[in-house]
Parts: structure tokens; sequence; C-alpha cells
């Protein structure tokens, strides 16, 4: 059985795969851009010292965004 | 004769696009705006076998979907001025997301040549590459650059050039298949933009379609007035969406790009192996670990902002001084050579005087902007954006407007010219201009004689206290009208923090110099003409009209009377002491009745009414009214204005003496004129370097007009509030 999480609940070291994206429009855009796209591995490598944004390794880089964006984002834990 | 090829340079940013760029064209390049906007353009000129190259650096993009001002500019380079060659430069360790923008730029199907740089990293991150095999499936050159050392980059010119006349500026869009949903329509829609030649003068048809199902704005409306194509094109691209959100719950837009990155991964598949028995040791990783931890993170930031501030304002201020004492150099110089009379009071108040006010900021702001490039080029700006955007973004602003903030005098002392300049980080628009807007709400170093003296004369027993005080309010006022502004008239949605934390990397000494000296370079170019300029209005407006000739000849013959005592009087003795002791006092007298008759005497004096509700007399009035075009001048013309001739910023105290005695001023008009000065217009320079960053005069001129009303109402509340509770 297979459950899906938002980013937020994933704790740093974690790894997910996206699973979908329901951003619209400049969000969705830039999330896009920047290669969060379904079936991408991602791991969650850091919160700022506020908890918020949160820093997601993947396809070998490093992207930060805001909590409250990574909520248009579900994931699947890998393991 | 070989024709010149034009060669745009495009790729991510932190792909290594600029370090290539530089090892290219070395010294032969030159930096401007596009025009109109603040993007910066970069040109620089390099020959390979014969040919000579003109290349352009496009700005640093993920995608061409021109939804940020860079990514239209890219766009529309590469569609209007046709260049015969693109580089797509990719960040070889992250070689599947840099493959996004460059598939965009083939699918518009332009000449292309891949640079994968970074190669070394790429290496040490256990990530091999095939180039050769990647060239096969796409068709193009594809060259292994390493653009920190130059390895590889004169293959790349060479392949690209070649390439570039082989195709001898051909476009061949590529078609990637985008689904049984999307394919159909986007055949449709090719077929009927070719039928009507619906601007395939401009656009690729293939390209065009693509766009309207991606929603593109600018395409939207550039359709729109050219042909009735566009409304039936709408309407297929709305009719397909809607089909799309029923059966598959998302839209065309997404659809494109999750085949877009299909396409990559299966172009990739046998491109990149990675090493995975190697234990891949991240370098980046463990420096976050420390560098944005919850408790070091924020004190490191702390420790690393206060350094640079502290070398900046120390060391800064050696050439600081060096220029300043240079311009007096030279004015003397000119002083003596001139006779006295309008000419020279021109030439030394209002020209040297104006030049040398911007060009004694040059070594700061140098300064400043080597510590910004470096720790740009490094990394670590991005981690200082994503440490503070939480507590930034409650105040309507984004986790880059700290730099701007502090360097403007978040820490008292700094300067708004660089602070508003390094706004230019900010890529979000409204967050930008909140920032821009707020920034000389800070104490710089210009204002700080100015509360030293105030302070000094009117809170002796709690100097430090105040100063801590008013450098506080400066911060409260910027976050609490940043929060303001963006409520009203800079209002919507915070824009995204999707943000790439850029591996750390030790910046190139040569990329820094570079970047560092172009910002100078138009810092000096923009201000020095305007402020020129303005400088001689100002100048002007002290010295015109002048005194009327009755007027003057009775100063004179004031003096005369006294030069003639003087000539009877034994030399030495008590009354030639006290004769020459009477003759400044007539010429402060002369000066202040000029300066009363003067067009800014007059302007203080009809600002009288309003200003004395917040407790201003018309001498504050003109010292204000000249702090518009530099707060440095507000002491000096205080002085002025109350008489005492040349008073040097430095040795307050003949002032200070003077106005702890007059009745006009208490603690209370010192509070009140403090607050006026902290938060009132910004200072000429800075004014221009809004209108710069802000693009245009609008802002700048809103920033001159808003700030003194804020500054004005909050003075007044202080003044009367406190006259209320019986203060003052």
């Amino acid at each position: 059985m297979t459950t899906t999480l938002n980013i937020r609940k994933l704790a740093v070291g974690q790894k997910a795969i996206i699973k979908s994206i329901t951003a619209q429009g400049e969000l969705g855009r830039r999330i896009r851009d920047m290669g969060l796209v379904p079936g991408t591995e991602i791991e969650v490598t850091g919160r700022a010292p506020l908890k918020d944004p949160v820093a997601l390794r993947m396809k070998g880089f490093t992207l930060s965004l805001r909590n409250n964006e990574a909520d248009h984002i579900t994931v699947e834990p890998v393991e | 004769m070989s024709k010149r090829i034009r060669i745009a340079l495009a790729g991510n940013p932190n792909a290594g696009k600029t370090t290539l760029f530089n090892a290219i064209t070395g010294a032969r390049q030159h930096v401007g705006n596009y025009p109109g906007i603040t993007v910066e353009k970069k040109e620089g000129f390099a020959s390979s076998g014969g040919r000579e190259l003109h290349l352009v650096d496009l700005p640093g993009t993920y995608s061409l979907t021109a939804y940020t001002q860079e990514e239209l500019v890219a766009r529309n380079y590469l569609i209007d001025e046709r260049p015969e060659a693109v580089i797509g430069v990719l960040n070889a360790s992250a070689l599947e997301r840099n493959m996004y923008l460059a598939v965009q730029v083939l699918e518009m199907g332009l000449p292309m040549a891949l640079a994968l740089n970074m190669m070394d990293e790429a290496a040490k991150q256990g990530i091999r590459i095939d180039a050769a095999r990647l060239s096969e499936h796409l068709g193009i050159p594809v060259v292994e650059t390493v653009a920190r050392n130059g390895k590889g980059v004169e293959g790349l010119l060479t392949q690209t050039a070649a390439y570039a006349e082989q195709r001898a500026g051909s476009w061949e869009p590529l078609e990637i298949s985008y689904g049984p949903d999307l394919d159909p329509v986007i055949s449709e829609m090719v077929e009927r933009i070719e039928t009507e030649k619906f601007l395939t003068d401009r656009y690729p048809s293939r390209w065009l379609a693509l766009k309207y199902l991606e929603n593109d704005d600018e395409i939207r409306v550039v359709g729109r007035k050219t042909d009735k194509l566009a409304e039936e094109l709408e309407a297929m691209a709305a009719k397909v969406a809607e089909h799309c959100k029923k059966t598959l719950s998302t839209y065309p837009e997404a659809i494109i790009a999750d085949y877009r990155y299909g396409y990559i991964t299966s172009l990739l598949r046998d491109v990149i192996v990675r090493d995975t028995d190697r234990q891949r040791i991240d370098f980046s990783d463990n420096m976050d670990r420390l560098l944005t931890h919850k408790v070091f993170g924020p004190l490191g930031m702390l420790g690393v902002l206060f350094m640079i501030y502290w070398f900046t304002f120390t060391v800064g201020d050696y050439p600081l001084g060096w220029v300043e004492n240079f311009f007096a150099v030279v004015g003397d110089m000119v002083s003596n050579g001139l006779p006295d009379g309008l000419l020279k009071s021109l030439i030394v108040s209002g020209i040297i005087d104006g030049a040398g006010g911007v060009l004694s900021f040059v070594p700061l702001i140098m300064i400043m902007f080597l510590f910004i490039a470096f720790l740009e080029d490094s990394g670590y700006m991005a981690r200082i954006a994503y440490m503070l955007d939480r507590v930034f973004r409650i105040f309507g602003l984004h986790g880059c407007s700290v730099m701007p903030f502090i360097v403007s005098g978040g820490i008292a002392g700094g300067c708004a010219v660089p602070g508003v300049m390094a706004a230019r980080t900010l890529r979000s628009p409204r967050e930008k201009l909140a920032t821009l807007l707020t920034a000389p709400f800070m104490t710089c170093g210009a204002k700080v004689p100015v509360f030293i003296l105030l302070i000094s004369v009117f809170f002796p027993q709690n100097q430090a206290l105040a100063m801590f005080c008013i450098t506080m309010l400066g911060w409260v006022s910027a976050l609490i009208v940043s929060r303001i502004l963006r409520s009203t008239i800079i209002r919507g949605p915070s824009t995204p923090f999707v943000m790439e934390l850029p591996p750390y990397r030790l910046p190139t000494l040569r990329g820094v110099m570079i970047h560092t000296w172009e910002r100078t370079w138009q810092y000096i170019k923009k201000a020095g003409t305007v402020i020129v300029a303005i400088s001689i209005v100002i100048w002007a407006m002290m010295t015109f009209p002048g005194l009327p000739a009755d007027r003057l000849a009775h100063f004179e013959s004031q003096r005369e009377a006294i030069h003639a005592e003087l000539a009877q009087a034994q030399p030495g003795s008590d009354l030639a002491q006290k004769l020459e002791k009477r003759l400044p006092l007539v010429d402060n007298a002369e000066g202040e009745a000029a300066l009363r008759g003067s067009i800014a005497g007059r302007i203080g004096i009809a600002l009288e009414g309003i200003s004395s509700l917040a407790g201003f007399d018309w001498r504050t009035n003109i010292a204000l009214v000249g702090g518009v075009a530099a707060k440095e001048v507000i002491v000096s013309t205080l002085g002025t204005a109350y008489s005492l001739g040349e008073v040097d910023t430095e040795a307050t105290q003949p002032l200070a003496e003077r106005l702890a005695k007059s009745p006009h001023w208490s603690a209370l008009t010192a509070a009140s004129l403090m607050i006026f000065i902290l938060l009132y217009a910004p200072c000429f320079v800075t004014v221009v370097a809004i209108r710069q960053e802000a693009g245009g005069w609008k802002w700048a001129l809103f920033s001159v007009v808003f700030n003194t009303g804020f500054a004005f109402a909050f003075s007044t509340l202080v003044y009367q509030g406190g006259k209320l509770i019986g203060l003052g």
C-alpha cells in the first residue's frame, strides 16, 4: 500500500518520489522549470532555522522552497 | 574577409555561464542594460580560427516561458535577433534540469551547441557523461568544458562557429511528442497557423502552437493584435485544457513540462553513468549542515555581515579620505587660481564639490560590491535569503532583502547607494520595489554626523542609547512601511521562493573583479552626470538672486569703518583685537542676509509655516532642503544658516554650543528633527540609483515625496505629542 504525504511531514534526510503537483500559474511554472515533476526523487536536506523554507536535493542540485509552496506537491516516501 | 558570427550564451543561473563568457571574451566586453529594463546586457568579442565572434551573454534563466523579465529578454533576443548560433551552457552535475532550457531552445530551432561545463565537479561527484553520444542523439556539437581554467573553451568556439556556418542560419525546430492528448491538437494548430501564415515570419509554427497551449501571455497579446486566427487558437487551447482537466485532472502546461522532462530522461539514459559504488561525499551538503544550522547558521550570518560591514567602513574610510582630500586640493587650486566671483563659486562649490561628493563614495561602493560579488559567486547569499525569508515575508519582503537593508545602514554608518544597488539580487519585482523604497530609512553614514551633533547637545546623558534607538527606528520604519506598501500600492501575492541553493564554490578572482568593476563603473557614469547637474542647481539656489546693491554697500561700509578704526588702533592692543573679532561677525551677517534672500532661503522661510508644526525654523529648513541633495550638507548648512561661517562636519562644537543656547531648540525639537532626517527624501545619488533599479523616474519621485510626507507626519506627531504632555 502506498501512502502519499505532504513535504511538510517529511523528516530531514528522508527521501520521497513526487506523485503530483497541483500548483498552477506562476508558481506551477516555476516549480516545473526547476525540475520538480512527477517521478522525480527528492530528499529533504534541511530546513531553515525557523523551519521554513525547506531545502530539497534532487537531480544533482539543491532547491529551496517555502512550506506553503511545497504544500502543492504530494510525495510518496521511499523505503 | 570573414563575416562576424553572433553567438548567444544561454544557460541556467549557476551553470557557470558568466565564467565561461569571461573566459572567452576576457577584457573585450561591454556591459549595459537592455533598453528600458534593468536586466544586464553583456557583449564581448573573440576570434577563433580566423573568424570574428560576437558573443552575447543572455540573462541566466531556467526556462523560456517569458514569465520573468530575464526569460522575456532571452527569448526575444533569440527570436528577434536570430543569432547565428547559441551555446547552451550546462552544469554537467545537474544535467537533467539544465537540459530543460536547452531543449526549449532546440524546439525553437536555432543552431545550438552544448557546453558541458564544470566537468571536473561532475567527475568528483562520480558522474560520467558520454558527450559523443549526446552529440549523436541530438545531431549538434557537444563539448566538455571547465570554464574556471579555460579547458575546452577553444574547442567549443571552433566547433560552434563551424556548426553555425554549416547551418547557415537555418532553423530546424526539434519536435518532441507531447502524448495522445496534445499531439493531435498541436498538429491541427500548426496546420492552421501555416495556412494562414499567422506570425510565421517571426515565430516557428510548432513553437507558436505550444505557446498557446502553455497560456503564454506575451504571445496571446501579440496574436490578438495580428489576426482573427488568434481567437481560434485560443479556443482550441481552452478546449483541450478543459478536456485535460476533466479526464486527467491536469492542464496542458503541466503535460508539456512532464513530456519535456520525459524526453530529456530518455535522451540521457545512455549518456550519464553514475558511479554508484563511490561514496559521494557532498562538500556543500556538509557545509550547509553547519552554515544553515538553526543556531550556528544565524550566528554565522551575523558574523559574516558584521565583518563585511566593519571591513567596508573601516578600511574603506582610508581611500574615502584620499578621494575627499584630492577634491579638497583640486578645490583649493582652482580657488587660488581664479578670481573671486560667481564663476569661481560655481566651479568650486557647484561642480568640484558635487563631483567630489559622488566620487568620494566610489571606494566604499567598490569594497561593498567586492563582498557582494564574493557572497553571490560563492553561493552564500542564497543561504542568507534562505535563512531570513521567513522573517522578512511577514513584512511583505523577500529573504534577499536583508543585504540592501544592512548595506544601506542597518548597522549605523552604511550608505543607501550601494544598498539600493544591492537590491539587484532580488528577482521578484514587488519585493524589490518595497526594498528600494524603504532601504533609505536606514541610518546611513551621512546622517550620523547630524545625529551625533544633536545627541551630544540634547541627550548628553544617554548618547549610546539614543544612537541605538534611532538605528532601530530606521529598521522598524523600514519593515512597517514595507508592510504598508505591500498591502496597498505594491499589493500582490509574494513571489514564490523557489530558489536554487547553488553549491558552495570559491569564486574566481577574475569573476569577482569584473563584477565589482561593472557595477562601480555604472555608478560612476550614471550618478556622476546627474549629480553634478543637480549640485549646480542647488548651488544656484543658495547663491541667487544675491543681495541688492544697497545692502552690499551697507555691509561694505561697516567693514570699511572697522578697517579705518583698525588702522588707527595700535597693533596687538585690546582694541585692535576686539575690532578684528568684529570683522567676521559682519561677514556672517552678510552671509546670513544673502542666504535669507536666496531662493533656498526664501523656500526655507516659505516652508516655515508648515515646518513649524514639527518644530523646524527657516534655518533648519534650508539645511533640510540642502540635505535632499546630500545628507552631509545638513550640518554645514545648519552652520551657515546659524551664521557661523564655514563649519567643518567633524568639528561641530561651535554649532553645538549655539544650538544648546538657542531658545528655538529643545530636546523635543532635536528628537523631531532626527526622526525627520532619518526618514525623509533619500539623497539625490540614492534617488538616481532607485530610478536605475526600479526602472523609471516614477518610483524615484515617489520615494522623494512619500518618504518626506511620512517623515513629516511622524516628526509632527512626535513634536506635537511631546508638547501636549509638556516636553520641550
